[in-house]
Order: C-alpha cells, then structure tokens, then sequence
C-alpha cells in the first residue's frame, strides 16, 4: 500500500475514534467551544487531506459534514441530538469507506446522496429531524470494522505490532535463561561472573519491565467506543444512560486488551438493553430516571479487575428459573436448592437470554456464555452480583499479561506441572481416608464408592487424584503419615480440589503452547521452561474440571463466600476488631468479638454438675449454667473449653454468669470484621471472612437467652434511667445488632439508624432522644461530622453524644471532643458504654434540675 | 565417510548431480537417514519430562536452549522392542511447521552424500511398521539405508 494511503487510514482511523467520542461529548455540554473546535478542526483536517490523495467521495461527505460544523460553530445552529445523529452518521459513513479504502486500496463505490442531501438540510436548519431518521436508521453495527481502527493513538512513533510481539517473545526467552544462569550460579562457589551475572539479571528485568510497558495499553482505548454505543442506545431504546467510566488510564497488555474488547461492548449494551429500566418505570420504583452503567477498572495483584456495574433493576431470578426449567438446564428440585447467586449464574449457560422479546440491540441468547469463554481463554474469571432492584455487578478478573503468569509448581506421580495461580484458591493439607477419625484439625478426605471428596468447612469439595487423572502411575496419596496436600482451584462458579503429593513454589512462567501433535490432551494449557532449565507441563484446570465433569454451577459456595466478603466490605467498618476464633460442632470457625468475652475458662469434666437436666459448674462460689454450642456435651472429654460472658451491674445489683461450651479454643486475630447477614440459622449473625477464612460469628445474645430466658428482659426496677429514649447511630448491621439488645437490656428505649443522614432526619422530624451513641467511622457523613451538625443546632444541640469508636487514641478523643461528643467508648465495652450513659444523662438531668 | 567414498566410485560420475545428503542414525540395529538439510540439530542423552497421557510414541519434552522440542521415541514409534536399560540415547532435531521435535534413536552416526543410483523402492514385503515411514532403501556397501520421511514420522494419530 502507498505510505501516504496507509499513513491517512491510520490517522483517520483515530480520527474518528476521537470524534465520536467528542461529538457526544458536545451533544451533553453543546457549549462547551473546545471540544466543538476539535471536532471542527478533525473534520476539517479529513476533508483536507482527502481532497490532496483524491478521495472524491470521502471528501464530499467530509465537506457535507464540515459544513453543518462550521455553522453549529458559528452560533448559526444550535447542538441538538438529531445534528449530533446526522454529524454521527455521517463520521458512519466516512468509517465505511475508509473501511473500503483499506481492503482495496480504492474508494468504494457507493451513493451518498441522501446523506449529503439530510447534511445539508441540518446545516440549512430546515427538516432536520426526519431527514436524520432516515439515515441512522441504518444500524451503524452493519459496517465492518475498519481495519486499521486498532492503531495505537498517541504522540508517539508508530511500531508494527509484531516488532514487538517479537521483542516481547525475544525477553521472555531472555528472562528464562537469565533464570538457569542464576540457577548454575548457586551451585558455584565464588564464581567469577557472579558479579557480572548479578548485573544482567538486573538489567534484563528493566528491559523485560520495559519491553512490557510497550505492549501496555491504557484500558481506556478499549472504552473509547463506549459512549458512543451507549448515546445510540439510549436513543434507541428511549431510555436515559449515563455511562460513567472509572480508571480508564489502568494499563494492561495489549493482546488482552484485544480480547477484552469485545466481552466488555457486549457487556454494556446488555447492561443498558436489559438491566436498566426504562424512564417510567424507573420513576415508578422511586430512581432517578437516568440510569447508570459504570465501568471501573483497576489493578489488583497481578491482575486487573473491571467492573460493570448498572443501577438497574437486577437479575430476575424468578424468570431465570422458568427460563432454566423450560431450557433443561436443571429440574425445580435441583433448583430449590439453589441460591439465587447460582440461580443468576445460569446466564453464563450456553443459548441463555432472559429478556422476554429479542430486541435488535441484544436477546438473541448468545451472549454471556460466548463472554465468559472469551474471558476464561484469556485466563481470566468472571462473576456477577445482582440485587433485584438495585442493579447488577459484573466482575472479571484478568491477567495483566499473558505473557508471563505466577504459576504455583506441584508434583505428582514423580512428575512436576505448573498450575496458573489465578485459579489457585488456597491450599489444604489434608488426612488420609483410612486415617480414622482424627482430633478435627486437619480436614478428612472421605471416599463414596471410592471417589474421593474432602469437608472443607462444613461443604464437599469434590476432589481429583493427579496421579490417577494423568495416569501418572505412581502411589496415591504418598505421603508417610497418610496426608496429601490438595490445591483448590477456581474454575468458574465452581471449585475443585486436586491432589497432588508436594507442593513446592510458585514461580514466574512463561507460557509456551504445547507443540501441535499435543493440542488434544486438554489437561493442559500449554508448558514452559524452569528456572532449573526443565521442561514442565501448565495443567489447565478448566481442562481437568471438564474432564471430571466437575464444570457447571452446582459447587459455587466458595465463590460466593468471596463475594460476600466484598460485599459486605462496603458496610464493614474500617477499623479492626479482635476476635475471638473458636470451633464448636463443627471443624469451621466460628468467632465472637474478644471484647464480649469476660473470660476464658478450661473446666475439668468432674467439675461439671447437672442441675435440672442443665450442666452447670461451681464457678467463683456460684452456679455457673453451661450452654454446650454443639447442642450436647461430649462426656468423654477430660476438660471443657468455656467461654464465661458476664452481666455485672453493681449499681443495678446483678451479677450472673454463663458459660459456653466449645470444642477448641482456636486463635485470637485482630482483623477487619466484614459480616454478611445471614440471619436465617439461630445462633449465628452471620458470616465474615476473619484471616481469610469465612468465619460464622455467633450471636451471643442467642446463646445468652438460652442460659437465661430473661437475660435481656430489663428486670431491674426503679433504676434511674428506666425508659430513657436512646439513638444509635452505627452503619454496621452486625454492630447495631449486637447494641440494640445489649442497650434495651439495661433498659434504654432504643432506636437504630444505619446513618447519620437517617439520624438527622429524625432530628428535623421533631423526635427527641435523651442521649446519641453513634459510631465515628461511617460511610458519607462520619461521626465527627455528624456531631458538629448536632452542636451547630437544632432540637439536639444539647443532647449527650456517646463516640463508639475502635481507636481510642488519646488525639483522637481530642478531636472527637472538639467535635462536640461528651464521651468517647471503644467499640464492644458494653459496661464502659453504659457506665458512660449512665454518667452523661445523670449529668444532664443534673443541669435540667439545676436549671 | 568410507562407505560413501566406495559408493561414490562404484556410481560413476553422473550420480554426483543426484547426491543426496542424508544424517544416519541407528535404531535397534537398523540403519535409518534423514535428509540433512531437515536436521536441526543432534543431542545426546537429555533430561526429558513425561507428558501425561500423551500419545505412546511420545517420549516427553526436553529443552533445547531455551525451545521445548517434543521428543519422539523412534523405537515406540516403529513398533520396536524398547532399549536395553541404561542404554544411551541420542536425539535428532528437527523441525517442521516451525515447532521442533526430536527422534530418539540409539545412536547418530554420520552425515553420508549418497547417489541416486544406489537408492530403490521400498521392497513390497517391507514390515508395514517401516513401509509407513519409509521413502525407500539406499544400498551401501554391507548394509542398507532405509529413508525415513519425517512428515509421516510426526503425523500422529491424535487418539493417542
């Protein structure tokens, strides 16, 4: 091709990238001069230059174009959607035959007639409407991608794509050899090049972190067709869309980029075609009748995460389900016992679609599973999280590069292979069947009709044997003391567990495909080159799941633990809470703030009396009732674990104690509680995810009416603050859950809010409370906030304000009294909490008497 | 280079426009050759790493300056008795359709020129298992040559 030709298609190619962006951009802000001078100035630019390689064709529509331009930028035309159609359409048709142009070298032939005739009509200002109908009735999906569209924009020098794959291939090669060398290295004793050899392993991570960066693409260039989809969307489909795009500048490599590209269109146009709800009925559910669609991209560990979210009106898992049973896809028993997370994951199945009728922009059932697979050939993870009424939120997790992945090695069999770490989820040591049964410690591997499966805190896990599965031939399960180590790996919505008999590091490959006489052994996703210099096979657990028959969303527990840490991490307090971990009835953990705990307690079996049917012991001269969590006491053990919850008030003159029986003491762990209400198993608040593992926190008040039916029942009489009126204001429902009863037990008139917004609400409505505890860490409005909202005026100007807080530093009770609280508490101490109301209202009942 | 010499007098000068140049190795006895100009490279004894249910004729893979070669047993693949224990093997690289695969074999000798005129046929009672990989047999003196063609070598049934 002639430069000068190839240099116009590249840079029209950016051109109209950038036009299309700018034009909806004009079309939002249409006097907004800079970017209609851009557009102008790119237009003009086109018609220019094709005008000087005689492009007739091109340059009378570009001129038709540039002319309707010229007088929107002369004021004599104001910016309305149908110019900024007809301009678009327009920039359509220039694509086309740029499009053409780059096939053949040659314009193709074609009439532009009506086009130039609605231009012009806009730009003489007269039937502007209709005559844009007409053309962009043409869906503009119908043209063929202009080929050189996928040029690199920038100010920079053009490089061929394949110089760089090439240089990219050449450092990977590089880097693996630069490895074996330093391997050789090791095992020479000062050696004489190990100076110069230090030198070159630097300088070849620079040029291999160089040579990356040159295949780096911001994620935006992926996105840059976004807005233009979702303008012609909404318009099409009469809806209002903002389409709001976070951490576009996140790099990722090019090659994934590519791949990406097309999973995230599709994604959006689904997002606006089916999740988001029409203005009317938007309104009708009380939303702001523009919906929105948000992309956010960002890096996290290796990988990249992008997010598409939309505030629409959410999966609709009751259709989903007519949909699967119609379809096959499961029977309504297998459904029942379904969530309705792996219910939602049914679209990810094959010829899936749920909207009622197909409409030109999606519906046609092939949609998410053909995204899914393009994603899970790029290594990359997908998972969705709706909530009917407030949108869905799309997941995916991808690698930054493909050309070089963290890769963890195992062996089996004698043999070694690399397992991708992206879809490594944790590693497990784990007891041999014939074991017997062992303290509880280490989890069982437990066989039906001789398939192995492994109880992995309180689930199946279904596992695989590598040395069977690759018929490996070597021992099963070799290990001395009867354990095998197992990795389970993420594949799709489910997990599995293979085990392997070592498990050694991970380590930075270089994924090479396997040669072609090898492409149909799908266990594998390709091999590489050990720093050690061997050969080593890359097990593709997609493969090893497909083979086992594991695939499909019957196992998506795991997953969904996940997504309720993230989920809950929006709620969750930033500050850190010790816990008590602890097992009962059940290898899992469970755990319990360390703060409700009054004591821990090791009580000798012979110690333990029954009265009434109900353990009880002798404890510091009084009965002490034992509620045993696992529902029994086991009797053969020698000694119990108790956890001692206390209820002293001198003032109000109780003193009781309970005690509650657990197997193990496990841990104490200072982490950020993230709790998932589950509220449907009684004892449990919940589930959070305490190091790293998900955690069911116990709900003490539960196990506390079970030694006492009364225990929160307020039976003090006559107590001084009997009925006083108190606001809580704390965002965690599991903090809130825990203050409320402890608060109405001394006997507080409690209220709750979630917010400071809900509590200043009340404020304005007139209500009046006799004191506010609030929480200093919330979301939008904090506490410190909240307080100088409070003291500013207002009916609670006066009122005692309590700080719950979990750092109590000594400047940070400065600050929190400087904001106006009378008192600062740590979270959890429920007797410094009450002996704090007790002293701000005594005060304040003080000062009204003395008033 | 003897044999090739003697052969090279005994086939009078016009052979010498029809040379053919061919690595020869040695399997369970036999003499084999492969064109030269297929012949990337010849290894001897390598560490090579099983591939797990890959196909019997697979001996695993093995790294050749930072390339993976797919290394095929040519014993396994002519239906031939396996090596004695212990004994060492050699490796003849080659590469088609920009991948590289490696033969096994028990010993490589040398590279011969050899004439045309001493080339014939596979003979119709050829073992199937040799006639399948076999471009015909090359008389030298005392022995015979038989020209293996590396294309059926690799086209491996994908059942495996």
């Amino acid at each position: 091709m002639d430069d000068l030709l190839a240099d116009f298609l590249t840079e029209t190619s950016e051109s109209l990238a950038e036009l299309d962006v700018a034009l909806v951009k004009l079309e939002r802000a249409p006097d907004d001069s800079e970017t209609l001078s851009l557009i102008f100035r790119l237009v003009h630019t086109i018609k220019g230059t094709c005008g000087f390689l005689g492009l007739p064709r091109l340059e009378r529509v570009a001129h038709a174009a540039e002319n309707v331009l010229g007088r929107v930028r002369d004021k004599v035309l104001p910016v309305t959607p149908d110019l900024v159609s007809t301009v678009l359409a327009a920039l359509d048709r220039i694509k086309d035959i740029v499009a053409g142009l780059a096939a053949t070298e040659t314009e193709p032939a074609g009439d532009d007639a009506t086009l130039i005739a609605a231009l012009d009509a806009v730009a003489e200002g007269r039937a502007a409407g209709a005559a844009a109908a007409g053309i962009v009735a043409q869906p503009p999906e119908a043209a063929p991608e202009p080929a050189a569209e996928a040029a690199v924009a920038g100010q920079t020098i053009r490089v061929g794509v394949d110089v760089l794959e090439d240089l990219m291939t050449l450092v990977s090669e590089l880097v693996l050899t630069r490895n074996q060398l330093l391997q050789l290295a090791r095992s020479q004793e000062n050696a004489s090049f190990a100076v110069p050899l230090q030198r070159l392993s630097h300088i070849t991570s620079d040029l291999q972190e160089g040579v990356m960066k040159t295949r780096m693409q911001p994620i935006g260039n992926a996105w840059n067709k976004l807005p233009r989809l979702v303008r012609d969307l909404a318009r099409d489909l009469d809806k209002r869309i903002e389409l709001v795009m976070l951490g576009a500048e996140t790099e990722l490599d090019r090659q994934v980029l590519e791949l990406i590209k097309d999973p995230l269109t599709h994604m959006v146009r689904n997002s606006g075609d089916h999740g988001l709800e029409a203005p009317a009925e938007r309104h009708a559910a009380g939303k702001p009748e523009t919906g929105h669609i948000s992309l956010n991209a960002f890096h996290e560990g290796g990988h990249i995460i992008i997010e598409i979210a939309d505030d629409g009106r959410g999966l609709p898992v009751d259709r989903i389900r007519a949909k699967v049973v119609a379809k096959g896809l499961a029977t309504e028993a297998e459904l029942a016992g379904m969530s309705d997370m792996q219910i939602q994951r049914f679209i990810f199945r094959p010829g899936f679609s749920t909207a009622a009728a197909v409409t030109a922009v999606s519906g046609r059932g092939v949609g998410m599973d053909v995204v899914k697979t393009n994603i899970e050939r790029i290594g990359g993870t997908i998972d969705l999280k709706s909530v009917p009424g407030h949108g869905t939120t799309f997941t995916i997790k991808i690698p930054l590069t493909l050309a070089i992945v963290s890769a963890l090695i195992v062996e089996a069999g004698g043999e070694r292979f690399a397992i991708p770490q992206i879809s490594v989820v944790e590693l497990v040591r784990a007891g041999g069947a014939r074991q017997g049964q062992g303290d509880g410690a280490e989890p069982m591997i437990e066989r039906i009709d001789g398939t192995p499966v492994l109880r992995l805190r309180d689930r199946l896990l279904p596992l695989v044997n590598l040395n069977d599965l690759l018929q490996l031939g070597g021992g099963t399960e070799s290990a001395q003391d009867g354990s095998v180590h197992i990795v389970v790996a993420q594949v799709g919505a489910s997990t599995l567990g293979i085990i392997v008999d070592r498990v050694f590091d991970t380590e930075e490959i270089v994924v090479k495909p396997v040669a072609p006489i090898l492409r149909h052994i799908t266990m594998f996703s390709g091999n590489t080159i050990l720093g050690d210099g061997s050969v080593i096979m890359i097990l593709d657990p997609n493969g090893i799941a497909r083979a086992t028959g594991i695939a499909g969303g019957s196992e998506a527990r795991t997953a969904e633990a996940r997504e309720a840490g993230r989920d809950a991490a929006g709620m969750a307090t930033a500050s850190h809470t010790a816990m008590l971990l602890f097992r009962a009835g059940g290898a899992e953990p469970r755990a319990v703030p360390l703060g409700l705990v009054a004591r821990l307690e090791d009580i000798p079996q012979e110690r333990i009396e029954f009265s009434a049917g109900q353990p009880v012991t002798q404890y510091r001269g009084r009965l002490m009732p034992l509620v045993p969590m696992a529902g029994a006491l086991d009797m053969d053990k020698s000694r119990q674990s108790v956890l001692v919850f206390t209820d002293v008030d001198r003032a109000l003159g109780r003193d009781r104690c309970m005690g509650l029986v657990v197997d193990e003491i496990v841990d104490v762990v200072e982490d950020q509680l993230r709790i998932e209400l589950t509220g449907d198993r009684a004892g449990l608040l919940g589930t959070a995810v305490i190091a790293g593992n998900a955690t069911d926190v116990i709900d003490i008040g539960y196990w506390l009416t079970q030694a006492f039916r009364d225990w929160f029942r307020g039976n003090e009489r006559g107590g001084p603050l009997q009925g006083a009126r108190l606001l809580v204001v704390e965002d965690s429902d599991f903090f809130r859950q825990l203050l409320v009863p402890a608060l109405s037990a001394a006997g507080y008139d409690v209220t709750a809010v979630g917010d400071a917004a809900q509590a200043l609400r009340l404020r304005d409505a007139g209500v009046m409370f006799d004191a506010v505890v609030s929480d200093i860490e919330m979301p939008d409005m904090g506490g410190l906030a909240f307080v100088a909202d409070l003291r500013a005026g207002g009916g609670w100007a006066q009122l005692p304000v309590v700080a719950l807080t979990g750092h109590a530093g000594a400047a940070r009770i400065a600050a929190g009294r400087e904001a106006g609280f009378t008192d600062y508490v740590q979270k959890f101490e429920r007797d410094a909490l009450l002996a704090s109301l007790r002293q701000c209202l005594a005060a304040r009942s003080d000062a009204r008497l003395a008033a | 280079m003897t044999e090739a010499v003697l052969d090279r007098a005994a086939a009078e000068t016009q052979a010498a426009a029809q040379e053919k140049v061919f690595v020869t190795l040695t399997v369970a006895d036999q003499l084999c050759g492969v064109p030269v100009l297929g012949v990337r490279d010849i290894l001897g004894e390598q560490a090579i790493t099983r591939i797990p249910l890959a196909p019997h004729e697979i001996a695993g893979s093995l790294n050749l300056r930072g390339r993976i070669v797919t290394a095929v047993d040519l014993r396994r693949r002519l239906c031939l008795p396996p090596p004695a224990q212990g004994a060492p093997r050699m490796s003849v690289v080659v590469e088609q359709g920009g991948e590289l695969y490696a033969f096994l074999v028990d010993q490589v000798s040398e590279v011969m020129s050899l004439p045309a005129s001493a080339f014939e046929r596979n003979p119709p009672t050829l073992p199937q298992s040799w006639a399948a990989y076999s471009d015909g047999i090359y008389r030298l003196q005392g022995r015979l040559l038989v020209v293996l063609d590396v294309g059926r070598l690799l086209a491996l049934s994908q059942d495996g």
